[in-house]
């Protein structure tokens, strides 16, 4: 009954991917934005925490507590900064901005922290290597419970956001009509930089469990935006932030059994999978148009 | 209305104007005595031949991207499948030479069946698919043992020439390939694919509904750009003699290409190969590794996204309305006036 | 004063002229109807007025302030509100999202969300529906309600009869009626000359992007404002 065992890990990867993978769906579903930087700024965040883990000996969690507010800030510069002016001159140069922005900041880590391979798992203590045996095959690890269960959160939170409160109902306006928004009274610029600004403050939070899960350099950054990519295509380009869950957890139960297949196809297996539903009829799990722009 | 009583003859459609004619005679002599560089010695051939690669490069992702409205961020499949396939028929025996011809031709039949999965798409899902492609074809090339797996592979084939003329045959061959890809998408533009192109990049719908075969359009394109991107992997390997697959299908190829389009100008012809002529001398200049060098390119791209984003050859043709390649039409009324019995009522 | 003062307005499609040096003045209270053919430039006008569209010449003024660089949400602080072509609701939202959204974003006053639908009864039954899936006439009240939610001085209406059938019509110019009895300042732009000429204080015409008749109600005669619609001039008129 392995592969029950299988599913259950491939669950839960899948909860990581899909924290890494929702604030990129956020930002290409309001602005149509591919932020190639994203990974960078999710490993970015780690390193923030690790810096802080320096200095102060205590979890990585409660060292998150302070880089949440400086991610945050980050992100709103950056649309403010960056984002909002490539925007104006089409969709492509968003893309060299990102790019742009994703070589400077990879390198830049190199420059402050060294290319060596780095880890919060030790810091994390019991929560990094704890699992519980439920059968004599299956077991459940804590940081695989706790990603997927911060996930969730995070997922439902978001989606609580945008469809209960007056900033979120802005938001989703936005995102339909910028046009109309505007000619309703929203200032859509302000509802792009909030965006961005939660965007990159999830991508930080995925950051985290990425350097608490595994060890990190400052090139890993691209390694996980493939996979963040894919959950969100796999799910599908539809109204539901769901979808992108879903995308991390079919990624996920995908690299997990192709793993056990063979140790050394794990992520091959995710690609191929991705493939085979981008080849499917509706090109994505929940696709609502076929051919998005 | 005006009435314009002066120039109301027919009108009178010409492709070529003085400048035009002028820069594409200066063109191809250019090209005519790029032939001759091997006489300026060893290192300048080497040089030179990385250069081209760069333009190959640049103007086949510009084909895609600025006259198709795709943008890939997956071209590096083909790089790395020109090189591996180069390396595959040489290993059965072929001339280094011809296999690198051939491992051309081939990236473009693969490109075929790829377009069919591809093209059903546009924007996001397409550019993450073509690189999720690429990632995949570098996974399964690095399990090939006998293309020597992860840890990679050489073109030895090649030693059988000596060093000084291997160089100058590689060169030729490298500026053989530029000029026939440049050539093709020359003739591809001025042909009647070209203005659909225009037509697709402004309104696909509106494209169809005259029309225009879109995705046929978009096809031919699509095969180009691999055809051209697999002779710069087989030039590259050449070039390098070594090979691995986290290099050669590495996405910093698709990197460099968005940093030499944009730098240059997207959708302009003479644009891409600014834009690698551009990089040609930042990478002679900072050397082509250490970490201030990508902090350099990296920001230099994020300035010309804020403040040139139309590229250098863009802003010009913007700001003085040259078109120094025969690619567009002119419309032009001749003097004869009408006679009067034939104007309206 | 004027409520809205026009100075030489110039607006651009590219290269392309859509509106040329044009002025006009609109007081409070009045109700001007814009009228010509398609391409006349007016709904690039009323664009320009709300703030979707960056005059290349000219002054735009509402009640003394420069609004010409203003941005378009901030103009709906001011109070002015566009009713878009083709109505344009938020198609995943419903309508009472639709209605909430500019509420909150739009100024105070005796419109709110319930008052509005007190207005335009047929909403309280659509209330929870997703906006893409009502019929034209039912969008069309959306679309109204939702530029009165923000209590604008001057609202504007952009073709609001288009793709309804006329009883649709009658219904929204109803309500519309209404909120012109209570001093509303309104500027249409109507393809139905009749409709025009019966809700309107004044009539404009324009055609390529300029004014080339405006008078009152009662000062001209149907055929005058054909002739101008069209652009045509009949024997004995002055050449241009």
């Amino acid at each position: 009954m392995t592969w029950v065992n299988d599913v259950v890990q491939g669950v839960m990867l899948g909860g990581f991917y899909g924290l890494l993978a929702c604030g990129l769906a956020l930002m290409f579903g309001l602005m149509r934005i591919i932020n190639l930087a994203h990974g960078d700024l999710a490993v970015l965040g780690a390193y923030l925490v690790y810096l802080l883990l320096e200095h102060w000996h205590t979890s990585p969690f409660l060292a998150f507590l302070p880089v949440l507010p400086a991610m945050l800030l980050i992100g709103y510069v950056l649309q403010r900064v960056l984002l909002e002016r490539s925007l104006r001159s089409g969709l492509l140069v968003p893309l060299l901005t990102t790019f742009g922005l994703s070589i400077v900041i990879q390198n830049l880590l190199d420059q402050g922290f060294s290319p060596d391979d780095r880890s919060l798992g030790a810091s994390a203590g019991g929560v990094a290597t704890a699992s519980w045996q439920i059968t004599s095959q299956l077991s459940i690890p804590a940081i695989g419970a706790l990603t997927l269960g911060v996930a969730i959160v995070i997922f439902g939170g978001l989606q609580l956001f945008l469809s209960r409160t007056r900033a979120g109902r802005q938001m989703r306006a936005t995102a339909q009509d910028p046009d109309t928004a505007e000619l309703v009274g929203i200032n859509s610029r302000a509802i792009y930089a909030r965006a961005t600004a939660i965007a990159v403050a999830i991508a930080a939070i995925g950051g985290v469990f990425l350097a608490i899960r595994s060890s990190f350099t400052p090139y890993s950054g691209p390694t996980y935006l493939i996979f963040a990519f894919e959950a969100v295509v796999i799910g599908g380009l539809g109204s539901s932030l769901w979808a992108t869950l879903a995308g991390g957890i079919v990624l996920g139960i995908a690299q997990t059994i192709g793993g056990q297949i063979n140790p050394e196809y794990p992520v091959l297996a995710g690609h191929i999978v991705f493939l085979v539903v981008l080849a499917s009829p509706r090109g994505g799990l929940l696709n609502l148009r076929r051919a998005t722009a | 209305m005006r009435d314009a009583r002066e120039g109301s003859g027919p009108p009178a459609i010409s492709r070529w104007t003085r400048l035009s004619a002028g820069f594409t005679t200066g063109f191809g002599g250019l090209i005519v005595a790029l032939i001759f560089v091997p006489a300026l010695g060893a290192g300048v051939v080497q040089d030179m031949t990385g250069l081209l690669i760069l333009v190959l490069m640049a103007v086949m992702w510009n084909a895609l991207a600025g006259y198709g409205g795709l943008i890939s961020i997956g071209q590096q499949a083909y790089i790395g499948l020109g090189a591996y396939s180069t390396v595959w028929m040489c290993n059965h025996g072929a001339n280094p030479f011809l296999a690198m011809v051939l491992a051309t031709l081939f990236c473009g039949a693969v490109s075929i069946p790829l377009s069919f999965l591809l093209l059903r798409f546009r924007g996001a899902q397409f550019a993450i698919g073509t690189w999720v492609l690429a990632e995949a074809l570098a996974i399964w090339v690095s399990f090939d043992n006998a293309l020597g797996a992860g840890t990679g592979t050489s073109l030895l084939q090649l030693d059988t020439y000596a060093p000084g003329p291997r160089e100058h045959y590689i060169y030729w061959l490298t500026l053989g390939m530029t000029v026939v890809f440049l050539g093709a998408l020359f003739v591809l533009l001025r042909s009647r694919l070209g203005s659909s192109l225009q037509a697709i990049r402004d309104d696909e719908e509106a494209a169809a509904s005259v029309g225009v075969r879109v995705v046929a359009g978009k096809r031919i394109l699509f095969m180009l750009a691999a055809t051209g991107a697999g002779a710069a992997g087989a030039m590259t390997l050449a070039n390098t003699l070594f090979i691995e697959p986290n290099s050669i299908f590495s996405v910093n190829y698709t990197a460099l290409m968005i940093f030499m389009v944009l730098v240059g100008g997207l959708g302009t012809f003479e644009g891409p190969i600014i834009g690698a002529i551009v990089l040609y001398f930042v990478q002679h200049q900072f050397g082509n590794d250490g970490v201030w060098y990508f902090v350099g390119l990296g920001g230099t791209a994020i300035l010309f996204a804020l403040l040139l984003p139309r590229g250098v050859w863009g802003a010009l043709e913007e700001r003085t309305g040259l078109r120094c390649m025969p690619l567009g039409y002119r419309v032009a009324r001749s003097a004869t006036p009408v006679p009067p019995a034939q104007e309206p009522a | 004063m004027s409520l809205l003062e026009i100075d030489r307005l110039g607006l651009r499609h590219g290269l392309l002229e859509a509106v040329r040096d044009l002025s006009l003045r609109v007081a409070e209270g009045e109700t001007v109807a814009l009228v010509g053919a398609n391409g006349a430039g007016k709904t690039t006008l009323l664009r320009a007025i709300a703030g979707a569209h960056r005059p290349s010449s000219g002054v735009l003024s509402f009640d003394g302030t420069d609004i010409t660089r203003m941005a378009a949400h901030r103009r709906v602080r001011l109070g002015i509100a566009l009713v878009p072509e083709g109505r344009r609701l938020f198609p995943a939202l419903t309508v009472e999202e639709n209605l909430l959204v500019a509420a909150q974003a739009g100024r105070a006053g005796r419109w709110t969300l319930e008052t509005v639908i007190e207005a335009f009864p047929m909403l309280a039954r659509l209330r929870r529906q997703r906006a893409a899936t009502l019929s034209g006439g039912e969008q069309q009240a959306t679309a109204i309600a939702r530029a009165l939610v923000t209590n604008p001085r001057l609202l504007l209406l952009d073709e609001v009869s288009l793709g309804l059938a006329p009883l649709a019509v009658d219904a929204v110019y109803e309500s519309l009626a209404r909120v012109i009895e209570e001093g509303a300042t309104i500027v249409l732009v109507e393809q139905d000359l009749s409709r025009a000429m019966n809700v309107a204080d004044r009539v404009v015409c324009m055609l390529e992007g300029r004014i080339v008749l405006e008078g009152a109600r009662g000062e001209l005669r149907r055929e005058q404002i054909t002739d101008a619609y069209f652009g045509l001039r009949r024997a004995g008129s002055v050449d241009a």
